[in-house]
């Protein structure tokens, strides 16, 4: 009897269980996050440590709000050249990946330099193209040029896994090639594409920011990273954290929204976007 | 016949046949000999099963006969309506898997061969309201293909192959990853849809009772490179449950599995 009794028993504790897990998976990092400012805090106060070698979380709080007009007008700006850089890296990316889908000589001449493009690193290019172009159409290009490279290689990877079976069904009702492109190529790889232009969001805030401080000792920009440098300059290092702590903030948004999006347009049929239950 | 317009492409003078392989033979470029040669008339209205072990090419002759590959040598001739510019609107396919696309719902589905053929909407629509009732999928049409089982996802399949009204209907072993009782009911749906639209049907299988259900003749297929190895007439005009577990069924299985065996142990001798 007790061994016909066991399973029922743990398959109605199951549900339970899984959301106390859950429950447990947001709150251990929260904790974990206050436990940490409080140590902050308390080993700044307890040391006496002048601010300007390492700010209390609450001194970094107070310059936040002090700061604000100064500091949210930078994190417009920053944003803004995040979004330029981010759509262009969408709209190139895929345009390149149709393009190489189209045709293959396209690709291989000219994959190798979107590769080139990506693995040569954006720092040591940025101070180029200030040189070569005016100061906002050298951050939005390094912003482009960090976030188009996953949209371009997810794109293609996804328009290159379509179904063969589906694709044979395409063959036999005698599709055109835009008909394959629009019924079939393009919907396989939206997920792919989507999951680019997630890792695409967060790269081009990268770019931007990169962009910033190589521009920043030229003290003409006002983006985020440029208020960063400029604060290091000063010592004004309250700033730098309350800054630092906006980016990060930025950030998590953009891949927020980004993932959302994803969820949203997948969630009838992915399976990345299904619920466990199915 | 069939139609009132049925015509036969370029040989009008055995006319009555769907389908007309002579000396087909299929090389992969892989140097495998897939197929052949092989020689193989469908009637009109004809169901013909195809039936050997796995790997004797009796998929490979389907997707010749459907266009999907071109055969290495010999001819392959499919009957179409006067009305059909291309061979091909008159074939239907079903494949081994549901093959559906994931980001469409079962309406899109069915519709998919009117899209690409451009048909006007609303003959479309009404095609596809044709299809989906004839393989009982009516309430389903909303559904998204993962919210289905396998079996109600291979009723799709076959309703999309409807939906162009073809003459000629290929299905590639399309019940073979269902449980028993789906495919008893598939099977029985398909032999009534067969019975009411008289469609040409060969059907791929690897089943002795599954071929001989359903079919008017069973095509014995030796293998590597699949070659025909004996031909077996069901003639039974009463299909349903009954004839499942007659007498006369069991005799015609046991002669079919007859057919299969020496093939069978002549492979597995060396």
């Amino acid at each position: 009897m007790t061994s016909l009794e066991t399973p029922r028993l743990s398959a109605e504790q199951a549900a339970p269980e899984s959301r106390a897990l859950r429950l447990v998976r947001i709150l251990l990092p929260i904790v974990v996050l206050a436990g940490g400012i409080a140590l902050w805090e308390l080993v700044v106060r307890l040391n006496n440590i002048p601010p300007y070698v390492l700010p209390a979380p609450v001194e970094v709080f107070r310059t936040l709000i002090a700061d604000w007009p100064v500091l949210s007008q930078s994190l417009l700006t920053t944003l803004l050249t995040t979004l330029e850089g981010f759509v262009a890296a969408a709209i190139g990316g895929v345009a390149l990946a149709l393009l190489f889908n189209q045709s293959k000589w396209l690709e291989y001449s000219l994959f190798p330099y979107a590769v080139i493009l990506q693995v040569t690193p954006v720092i040591a290019v940025a101070p180029l193209l200030l040189i070569y172009l005016p100061q906002q159409t050298a951050v939005v290009v390094c912003a482009w040029i960090v976030g188009f490279f996953p949209v371009l290689s997810n794109t293609t990877l996804g328009l290159n896994s379509v179904d063969r079976n589906l694709a044979g069904l395409f063959q036999l009702y005698g599709a055109s090639r835009m008909q394959t492109l629009r019924y079939l190529k393009l919907p396989s790889a939206l997920p792919f594409m989507l999951g680019g232009l997630r890792i695409a969001g967060g790269l081009s805030l990268i770019g931007a920011v990169v962009a910033e401080i190589a521009a920043g000792s030229a003290g003409a920009g006002s983006g985020l990273a440029y208020r960063i440098a400029e604060s290091g300059y000063r010592l004004n290092i309250p700033r730098m954290f309350a800054a630092l702590l906006l980016l990060s903030a930025a950030g998590i948004v953009i891949y927020g929204l980004l993932a959302l999006t994803s969820h949203l347009v997948l969630r009838r049929w992915h399976e990345s976007a299904l619920g466990k239950e199915n | 016949m069939a139609g009132p317009a049925a015509s036969l492409e370029s040989y009008s003078g055995t006319s009555g046949l769907a389908v007309s392989l002579r000396g087909v033979t299929k090389v992969y470029d892989s140097g495998v000999n897939a197929l052949g040669p092989l020689d193989l008339d469908v009637r009109n209205g004809e169901f013909v099963s195809l039936l050997g072990p796995s790997g004797c090419g009796k998929s490979t002759a389907l997707r010749l006969i459907a266009g999907l590959n071109a055969p290495t040598a010999g001819s392959v001739r499919v009957s179409h309506r006067a009305d059909q510019a291309r061979a091909g609107h008159s074939i239907g396919f079903v494949f081994q898997e549901p093959t559906l696309m994931p980001w469409a719902n079962v309406r899109e589905n069915v519709r998919l061969p009117l899209k690409l053929a451009r048909a006007p909407a609303a003959d479309a629509n009404a095609h596809v309201n044709d299809a989906l009732m004839q393989a009982g999928l009516s309430e389903f049409a909303e559904a998204y293909p993962r919210e289905l089982s396998g079996g109600m996802k291979m009723r799709v399949s076959l309703a999309r192959a409807l939906a162009t009204d073809p003459d000629i209907l290929l299905m590639d072993e399309p019940f073979a990853a269902l449980d028993e009782i789906t495919r008893f009911r598939l099977n029985n749906d398909l032999l009534s849809l067969w019975r009411n639209l008289r469609k040409t049907v060969i059907f791929v299988t690897h089943s002795v009772f599954e071929s001989v259900y359903l079919s008017q003749r069973v095509v014995v297929m030796t293998p590597r490179p699949g070659r025909l190895g004996a031909e077996i007439r069901i003639d039974v005009p009463e299909r349903g449950e009954e004839f499942r577990t007659s007498a006369e069924y069991a005799a015609y299985c046991r002669e079919v599995s007859h057919a299969l065996t020496p093939l069978q142990s002549g492979r597995r001798g060396s």
